[in-house]
């Protein structure tokens, strides 16, 4: 696993003039998960990204309930209120009990994009066995990993649904990348699921479609 | 022969004494118009909606029939059924919510049930869940939350087109699942 030092907030950038400019990218992994979707009746949806009324509207056509919580958002205010010297001192218990805390096999899908690449160590981890403890046997998880060659740098995005297999990347100065995952780890971080759907993409992303 | 006449009404009217001299203009005559429309003035806005401002907290049951908006706190429920509420930028409510729509610029931390429509506003904050007809959601704004929509009839399910992998190709690589030992 390769690390990135440095602060897990980012710098803040110049934003141009009219807000950030989209970029679409069509995602294999996200039209499979769809695909997945629509063999459930009334799925139960999760969605741990950022708010977008892009995603609620696309993902209610499911007839289901859709869910939203920000989970990097909720970890960035998480830490900074307790101001630990280092990792160790985060308590992930005191995290999870207030954030991600669901019935057990509550959701039929959960939309993880790629939050653990820029989500503090310590929670990383605990993200996702409680993930595994909500997702029921079956429902699936989709996580984006960033391959090698994207840098400390690269920017964070929000993930905007656009159709079947087409998001619209927003990239805001919100977050930094944290770490590389390689395929090994992510086979051990998602190591209580069934199955594991690699979809290797040319610009930097590798995706993951995890049967819990 | 560019001389204004004497009895020129833009000569007659008699000048600021503090606008700049400036070439009278010209005076054309004008047909009787209609006035214009005046746009809404603050206090046409307060007679028509009921404000509550940001110093007043309420706690217990607050009901009514009129639309209102809110920039208090409260805690308990808020139960405007058939109107409009308004949760100010100043707004801190601890309280289940009921309106026909509602819009929130403040924070929110209840349930939300609306018989039309939900405004998250750029600056709101919801913890809650929303059950709606429609929903309307700025770029920037938190909620945290389940979403129901209510559909009139049976809900249908719009199957998204089976994509073209032609632009961006990938490939799929089924793994099984083994143990590995964890090497963090």
């Amino acid at each position: 696993m390769r690390w990135f030092r440095g602060s897990g907030e980012a710098q803040t950038k110049s934003v141009p003039k009219g807000g950030p400019q989209r970029i679409s990218r069509r995602s294999t992994g996200f039209a499979e998960f769809t695909r997945t979707l629509t063999g459930f009746r009334d799925p139960a949806i999760l969605d741990l990204g950022p708010t977008s009324s892009a995603n609620i509207s696309f993902l209610t056509q499911y007839g289901g309930r859709v869910y939203n919580e920000d989970i990097l958002r909720a970890a960035r205010e998480f830490v900074s209120a307790h101001k630990p010297a280092d990792a160790d001192s985060i308590d992930p218990k005191t995290f999870f009990a207030e954030n991600l805390e669901h019935p057990e096999h509550r959701f039929d899908a959960i939309l993880g994009w790629d939050i653990p690449d820029y989500l503090h160590e310590a929670l990383v981890k605990p993200m996702v066995e409680r993930i595994s403890r909500i997702l029921r046997p079956g429902g699936i998880l989709l996580a984006f990993f960033h391959t090698k060659d994207a840098g400390p740098d690269f920017p964070y995005c929000r993930y905007h649904i656009s159709q079947g297999d087409v998001l619209d990347l927003e990239p805001v100065p919100d977050f930094r990348l944290q770490r590389i995952f390689n395929n090994r780890h992510i086979e051990n971080l998602f190591k209580d699921f069934s199955s594991l759907k690699f979809f290797l993409a040319r610009d930097n992303i590798r995706e993951v479609l995890a049967v819990r | 022969m560019w001389k204004s006449r004497p009895d020129d009404p833009a000569e007659r009217t008699p000048t600021q004494s503090n606008s700049p001299a400036v070439a009278a203009p010209v005076s054309v005559p004008k047909e009787p118009r209609a006035p214009e429309p005046q746009p809404k003035l603050a206090e046409n806005f307060r007679a028509e909606v009921a404000h509550i401002g940001k110093s007043v907290k309420v706690k217990g049951e607050l009901s009514g029939s009129e639309d209102l908006y809110f920039d208090g706190e409260a805690e308990g429920s808020v139960d405007l059924h058939e109107h409009t509420l308004t949760i100010g930028p100043n707004g801190r409510i601890r309280a289940a919510l009921v309106a026909r729509e509602i819009v929130v610029h403040g924070k929110v931390e209840g349930n939300v049930c609306a018989s039309e429509k939900v405004e998250l506003k750029r600056s709101c904050s919801l913890i809650g869940d929303i059950s709606t007809k429609r929903i309307v959601i700025e770029d920037g704004a938190f909620f945290r939350g389940a979403i129901d929509i209510q559909k009139e009839g049976k809900p249908e399910l719009r199957k998204p087109a089976i994509p073209a992998f032609t632009e961006e190709p990938a490939m799929a690589i089924a793994v099984p699942q083994t143990s590995f030992l964890d090497d963090k």
